[in-house]
């Protein structure tokens, strides 16, 4: 994917510019909103991560300016703000995601990637969803593996729904509860992984092959 | 910090006062109005007695010129040699000649004014022969006998004018009194209001000096300054219990993170001494990182809370389904639950809507499951419960299990930042959950209770009525 940092924190930027190529992606970075709005304009992008405070341009302002122009690339916002309505404002400007500092570098990751996933999935509107032997059919809200059908809880086919659109790709616990269960906070303890062990039960149990991975230090990932 | 204004002289500062400013409005209005008064008074009788001069010369006139068409000149001459032979008498009469050479009467001469006028009312001086008595106006009317014969009745205004300067006199003397028994009174009251007015000054000095125990002196009478005080006290006491608690809070942010921060550091120390194999530094370093996001997720609780406290996030508030939330967030614990061999149900009495943040309340609603999930021992049974106010008040929200629960001695000190009743700390948590939901009710208007379930702890939230929402 080709991103464009807008981040005027110099550290950060040369530790996320160095993390994304590492993760074999292309960066531009501009320091400023100015030069950010510049090259947001003149160049194509499949995700922009704009910082919220930035100088010369309000990161927000720089979003608005864009969509308002008919840009539409996917917007990740970074934020040292972390409320439920600066979130909900960094949304209404037109951004895509939202993500507070300081964050996990694989949290952004799975984030962005997800950002431009959704931008290429956008077209297509499927009805049915695979992962090797897993199907899920989204009209008939029917999911068998192998030929053989498996009930899913409401929650359990929203759960594997996202898994399964992100499939290959790693999802965060946050990404799951903020997607899945549209809730914006960190519970205590840890009931996403209950989840994923109920899901798991279901899905790989007496199967050869686990489709559920757990990515240690990141999140899970569902692939072949 | 020392107060900023310089030492003036108390006699400026009360003239700066609004008490004494008052006071000065007040006695030039009553100045004004005494003086009203008077006048009135005297413009009144002043004008009666002149009236009633006027009436009796018009009598005397009629009278006289009665006698001079029944007895002729003798008989008015006679008249008035009578009448003036009365002693004190400030009647004046004069009869001239048609020349006018005095034929009788208690005036020396005809007077000038009544000589270069027609017949009619006049007023002049008199002048008497007596040394000691000094001119003094009189009024008279004149008018023509047949027969030529000039007569003039008149009234000495001697007294009047005695009168009108009592009048003035008492009106001076009334001025006189009105400010000097007013400007005292006025200082006084003044001065009054502005010893209370300084203890509160002196104070609020004392107290942005540091010292946040001082309070301002309530006299107890109730008045405005009283109230004044009173509210004043009222404020400290807030801000000393807030103060209080943002010390609490802040020690307790140093101690508690001191020994995450610790883990982590020896940690870290660890792992350059045994630095060589990568898989140990890849762990030492991955549990660093954990160790990380527990501390962040200390902070950003603290965060959460402080935002709620502020009240801020109340513009975002719109109406939120409480039953709907009640499920939500029961249904993302009852996995968890149900691996510990715990019941977790959802009882709820139609669908009663409350004002407010949807994630925050699902915070405090998930926070509280965490708690009764955690420390609810397997087999027990955690309920949810949701109900529409009974006679106009809001709706209740319930959690209640059948835990160890809280003893009640200890059921105020939980809701504090940072208390964990387990002096191990061997379960997962930040200490931090209770004072989430406390923040949290109060940003909602909300009523947060700790009671005992028999066995085990029910936590009521008690949302305020929809029209006070």
């Amino acid at each position: 994917m080709k991103v464009l940092l807008i981040e005027d924190d110099r550290q950060a930027a040369d530790y996320l510019v160095k993390g994304l190529r590492e993760s074999g992606h292309v960066v531009d970075h501009a320091a400023d909103g100015t030069e950010g709005l510049f090259l947001a304009g003149s160049e194509h992008y499949d995700v922009l991560i704009v910082d919220r405070m930035l100088p010369g341009r309000d990161g927000l302002e720089l979003i608005r300016l864009l969509r308002a122009a008919g840009n539409d690339t996917p917007a990740l916002i970074l934020s040292a703000l972390g409320s439920v309505d600066d979130r909900v404002k960094g949304l209404r400007a037109g951004g895509d995601d939202y993500l507070t500092k300081p964050y996990a570098f694989a949290e952004l990751l799975a984030r962005i990637e997800a950002l431009g996933r959704r931008k290429a999935g956008a077209a297509s509107s499927e009805t049915t969803l695979q992962v090797d032997d897993l199907k899920m059919d989204l009209l008939s809200r029917r999911v068998e593996r192998a030929g053989r059908p498996i009930e899913l809880l409401p929650r359990e086919f929203k759960l594997l729904e996202y898994l399964m659109r992100n499939a290959g790709h790693v999802v965060t616990r946050t990404m799951l509860l903020e997607n899945v269960w549209d809730y914006h906070f960190d519970p205590q303890t840890n009931v996403i992984d209950v989840h994923i062990a109920r899901l798991r039960q279901k899905i790989d149990r007496g199967f050869p092959k686990p489709l559920i991975h757990t990515v240690r230090g990141a999140g899970y990932t569902l692939r072949a | 910090m020392r107060s900023p204004s310089p030492i003036t002289p108390t006699a400026f500062r009360l003239a700066a006062t609004t008490a004494f400013r008052l006071a000065l409005a007040y006695l030039g209005l009553f100045v004004a109005s005494v003086l009203l008064i008077l006048g009135l008074i005297y413009w009144s009788t002043a004008g009666l007695i002149d009236a009633q001069i006027t009436d009796t010369i018009e009598a005397e006139i009629a009278g006289l010129r009665e006698q001079y068409r029944r007895r002729g000149l003798p008989g008015l001459i006679g008249v008035v040699r009578e009448r003036t032979a009365m002693p004190h008498a400030n009647a004046l009469y004069l009869i001239a000649a048609p020349g006018g050479t005095p034929l009788a009467g208690n005036l020396e001469r005809w007077p000038d004014a009544a000589r270069r006028s027609a017949p009619g009312w006049i007023t002049f001086d008199i002048v008497t022969p007596l040394p000691e008595a000094e001119p003094h106006p009189a009024r008279a009317a004149t008018f023509v006998l047949p027969g030529g014969i000039r007569l003039l009745v008149g009234r000495d205004l001697r007294e009047l004018e005695a009168f009108e300067d009592r009048v003035v006199t008492a009106l001076l003397w009334a001025l006189v009194l009105t400010v000097g028994l007013g400007l005292p009174g006025g200082w006084l009251f003044g001065r009054g209001a502005l010893r209370r007015i300084d203890a509160i000054n002196r104070t609020t000095g004392r107290i942005m000096a540091g010292d946040l125990g001082e309070r301002v002196p309530v006299r107890g009478s109730g008045d405005e300054l009283d109230r004044l005080a009173q509210n004043l006290n009222a404020m400290l006491d807030q801000i000393e219990r807030l103060m209080a608690g943002m010390r609490r809070t802040g020690e307790s942010i140093a101690h508690d993170l001191r020994t995450p921060l610790g883990r982590l550091r020896s940690r870290l120390e660890v792992a350059l001494m045994e630095a060589g194999d990568e898989d140990a530094l890849r762990a030492a370093l991955a549990d660093g990182l954990t160790e990380c996001d527990r501390l962040l997720a200390t902070f950003t609780a603290l965060l959460r809370i402080a935002q709620a406290e502020s009240g801020a996030l109340r513009e975002d508030f719109e109406p939120v389904p409480l039953a709907g939330l009640a499920h939500g967030v029961a249904e993302l614990y009852e996995p968890a639950a149900e691996d510990k061999g715990l019941t977790l149900e959802v009882a709820a009495d139609g669908d009663p809507v409350a004002c407010g943040s949807r994630q925050l309340l699902s915070q405090a609603v998930a926070n509280l499951l965490d708690n009764a999930v955690k420390y609810t021992p397997p087999g027990g049974r955690v309920t949810l419960t949701v109900a529409p106010g009974a006679g106009g008040a809001g709706p209740r929200l319930t959690v209640a299990d059948t835990g160890p629960g809280i003893p009640e001695a200890e059921r105020g000190r939980v809701l504090q930042r940072f208390v964990r009743l387990e002096p191990s700390r061997s379960t997962p948590g930040n200490g931090l959950g209770l004072s989430l939901v406390d923040a949290v009710a109060r940003l909602h208007g909300c009523r947060l209770d700790l009671v005992d379930n028999a066995p085990g702890l029910r936590v009521t939230l008690d949302f305020p009525p929809p029209a006070a929402a």
